[in-house]
């Protein structure tokens, strides 16, 4: 579905990612690890297409088709859903119109009619519980007032109700406590199907304890430097990532 | 034919000739220019009584004294006064004879809007053979309204019916000396509605300027007379999300409200009056003098305005609140984009105990527009236990716009309690971003945001209404992206 190659990013000239290869492909679950400032987030921001970054060189193909030249709402509407590491709020604009927005869009895209107001409501309803999230953050506006942890469950919520083909979770797990964790994480697995995939990034392994990754892969300045099965993110939980930097050298 | 008949026939034929049909009615234009002859003209056109002439003279003497002023915070060139048409015929609009005729880009913006097609025919001046409709719509509201002992009129008209009224109240609330332009307009205004509303009595409709007989292609110097006696209520609407044109660029109005003891008015503007184009040129000089006078105890006038029109907005929609307990409240979105300017606010004039009023006002500037609140808050000695909320918010789309605010509070006693919040904020990328990212195109983001910041105003509009001023938002903000 997704594949990565010679991936070069910087940002006001200074290069974040030096090189990424990368293949994802559909049912499967990428786990990306990585000390601070590796280029994680940068990689997530690139696959959503924020502008702020500067594709330096290499390619990105989506389905078979460039991704590197599609705006951020073409690449949502084909399917891609970048779950925010920091969800930003907008005062003023009710979580229930923003989602029916976000979904008519999508459908229209598709083909499909819009959905009315009761049909829209029933689907609320029934998405909510995949994330425990209830009615009194709901009817508020995106993210206004949310805590940390309710900020990322009304990604996963929102993950629910669009349902993407390809998910890119920017480290859905910080600031969460065990319980919300184990809520968001089995939110997540929840949704995985066969014919979608996911790439989880994150810090800790404790995810990937209810998130059962098939590769993981290791950031460090820049470019992946490791890859291995869910092994490897055990390994690094006991080790550190001073132990890659000794792998490597340094 | 019956007496009724020939009325009927009458003002449809009256009216038919607003609409630009062609007729032998001499052409009815005053002179360029502004004289004491031109003051006149006006008032004999008018076929007004000898009193109204008198005030329009005395107007007219103590504005040639004056000088125009230039503390608000707007720039415009110097108004020559000697070069602007007093008076014109109502039929001022080229006649057009199909709607295929209307101008594509107006075309595409009424579509925008959502107005039916017959009503857009009816603004762009085409010929409308709607003889039927204009009857049925007419006579069933006017039959609803007399029955209820409301009068419901143009101020012409009022001024010839009603005197004693006319006598009683013109110029009580926003007296010809008040502020250079409300002089200007009590010398030569031209049109405008009257409303009276009886004791005890609720008005059951929504007024609004749609059904006044006079259409509304003059507006110009519009003056607005609007009583409402003890215990009753009238929601009124002015203006429409349509964009309109005018030869004329000065557009000096007046309004008047009057609530006795109990009653309450809620007045409701959306204007959008041409705002110039992109690079600034044209557009209507919208100068404006509203006042409400809570006569009475326990009386309420709200101001709902929403303003994207005009090149420049200088309004400061306000109430005097003579009455004890009587409540003033302001609500207002006013968008100013390309090189649009606004300086526009309100002032709350607190009189008697217990007053309460409140201002929200939400300024939108985009492109180069400049956008500035001016409000005034003031609690006098006697005003005891009186309190005032303001709140007044900017909205800044882009780096190349400016928002300025303005307050004036005076509190002349201890025992009241005025509470001021302001907040600046911009659309930030980061916000667009995630709009984007969950498939909603930049335009669309803008559009929820914006509503999103101006629901508070929205809400207090007439259900209709609102949903037209929200559409008008977006069709005001659009190609501000960038």
């Amino acid at each position: 579905m997704l594949k990565i190659r010679d991936l070069r990013v910087s940002i006001n000239t200074k290069e974040i990612l030096k090189g990424i290869n990368l293949d994802v492909k559909a049912g499967e679950v990428h786990a990306i690890m990585g000390p601070n400032g590796s280029g994680k987030s940068t990689l997530a921001s690139v696959l959503a297409g924020r502008e702020i970054f500067e594709v330096t060189s290499g390619k990105v193909t989506y389905k078979g088709e460039n991704l590197l030249n599609k705006t951020p709402e073409q690449r949502a509407k084909e399917g891609i859903f970048l779950g925010f590491q920091y969800p930003v709020e907008i005062p003023g604009v009710n979580m229930l119109t923003f989602m029916r927005t976000a979904v008519n869009e999508k459908r229209k895209f598709k083909g499909l009619e819009p959905l009315d107001a009761k049909t829209f409501l029933a689907l609320i309803e029934e998405k909510k519980a995949f994330v425990e999230i209830d009615s009194r953050l709901t009817n508020r506006s995106v993210n206004e007032g949310f805590s940390g942890g309710e900020k990322k469950r009304n990604e996963i919520f929102q993950m629910a109700l669009l349902e993407p083909d390809l998910a890119v979770l920017d480290e859905t797990d910080s600031g969460l406590d065990i319980d919300a964790l184990r809520v968001v994480a089995n939110g997540v697995t929840k949704l995985k199907t066969k014919e979608n995939a996911t790439i989880v990034i994150t810090h800790y392994q404790r995810l990937l304890d209810y998130i059962v990754p098939d590769f993981v892969h290791v950031l460090y300045n820049g470019k992946i430097v490791k890859s291995g099965g869910k092994e490897l993110a055990f390994e690094l939980e006991i080790k550190g990532y001073d132990w890659i930097k000794k792998e490597l050298g340094e | 034919m019956t007496e009724d008949q020939n009325n009927i026939l009458s003002e449809i034929t009256s009216n038919d000739y607003k609409y630009g049909f062609v007729t032998d009615i001499e052409t009815e234009y005053a002179p360029v220019g502004l004289n004491e002859d031109t003051v006149r003209y006006i008032s004999l056109q008018k076929n007004e009584p000898e009193f109204m002439l008198e005030f329009r003279l005395k107007a007219f003497r103590h504005w040639l004294t004056l000088k125009e002023p230039t503390w608000a915070h707007i720039k415009y060139p110097k108004i020559d006064y000697q070069s602007i048409c007093f008076y014109a015929a109502p039929k001022q609009n080229k006649q057009l004879n199909s709607i295929d005729e209307i101008d594509p880009e107006l075309k595409k913006t009424f579509d925008k809007l959502g107005i039916s097609l017959e009503e857009q025919m009816r603004l762009s001046g085409v010929a409308v053979d709607a003889v039927i409709d204009s009857v049925s719509i007419k006579t069933t509201f006017k039959d609803t309204l007399s029955k209820l002992g409301i009068i419901f009129c143009s101020i012409s008209e009022a001024i010839r019916e009603h005197p004693d009224l006319i006598k009683k109240y013109l110029g009580k609330v926003v007296p010809p000396r008040d502020n250079y332009f409300a002089c200007l307009n009590s010398a030569v205004f031209s049109d405008g509605s009257f409303c009276y509303i009886p004791k005890g009595v609720r008005c059951p409709m929504e007024l609004s300027t749609y059904f006044r007989i006079n259409a509304e292609n003059t507006g110009q110097f519009e003056r607005t007379l609007l009583i409402a006696d003890e215990g009753s209520y009238v929601s009124y609407l002015e203006g429409c999300t349509a964009p309109r044109r005018d030869t004329n660029q000065l557009h000096a109005a007046v309004v008047e409200i009057i609530a006795h003891k109990n009653a309450e008015v809620k007045y409701s503007t959306v204007q959008n009056w041409y705002p110039g184009d992109k690079n600034g040129k044209g557009g209507i000089y919208n100068f404006v003098t509203k006042r409400g006078m809570c006569e009475g105890d326990h009386s309420k006038i709200s101001w709902t305005q929403v303003e994207t029109g005009s090149a420049i907005t200088w309004k400061y929609p306000g109430c005097i609140l003579k009455g004890d307990h009587s409540i003033g409240e302001f609500y207002s979105v006013a968008v100013t984009n390309n090189y649009q300017q606004a300086d526009t606010g309100s002032k709350m004039i607190h009189l008697g105990k217990n007053t309460k009023s409140t201002i929200i006002s939400k300024g939108i500037s985009a492109g180069h527009g400049q956008n500035s609140y001016r409000g005034l808050v003031k609690i006098t000695k006697k005003a005891k236990g009186s309190r005032n909320y303001t709140q007044c918010d900017s909205l800044l789309m882009g780096d190349k716009c400016g928002a300025h605010t303005f307050p004036y509070i005076e509190v002349q006693n201890k025992s009241s309690i005025i509470e001021h919040e302001a907040t600046t904020s911009k659309i930030a990328e980061d916000q667009l971003f995630y709009c984007n990212q969950r498939g909603i195109s930049t335009e669309t983001a803008i559009n929820l945001i914006v509503n999103g910041y101006a629901k508070e105003v929205l809400n207090k509009l007439p259900m209709e209404f609102a949903v037209e001023a929200q559409k008008l938002l977006s069709v005001s903000l659009e190609g501000s992206v960038g």
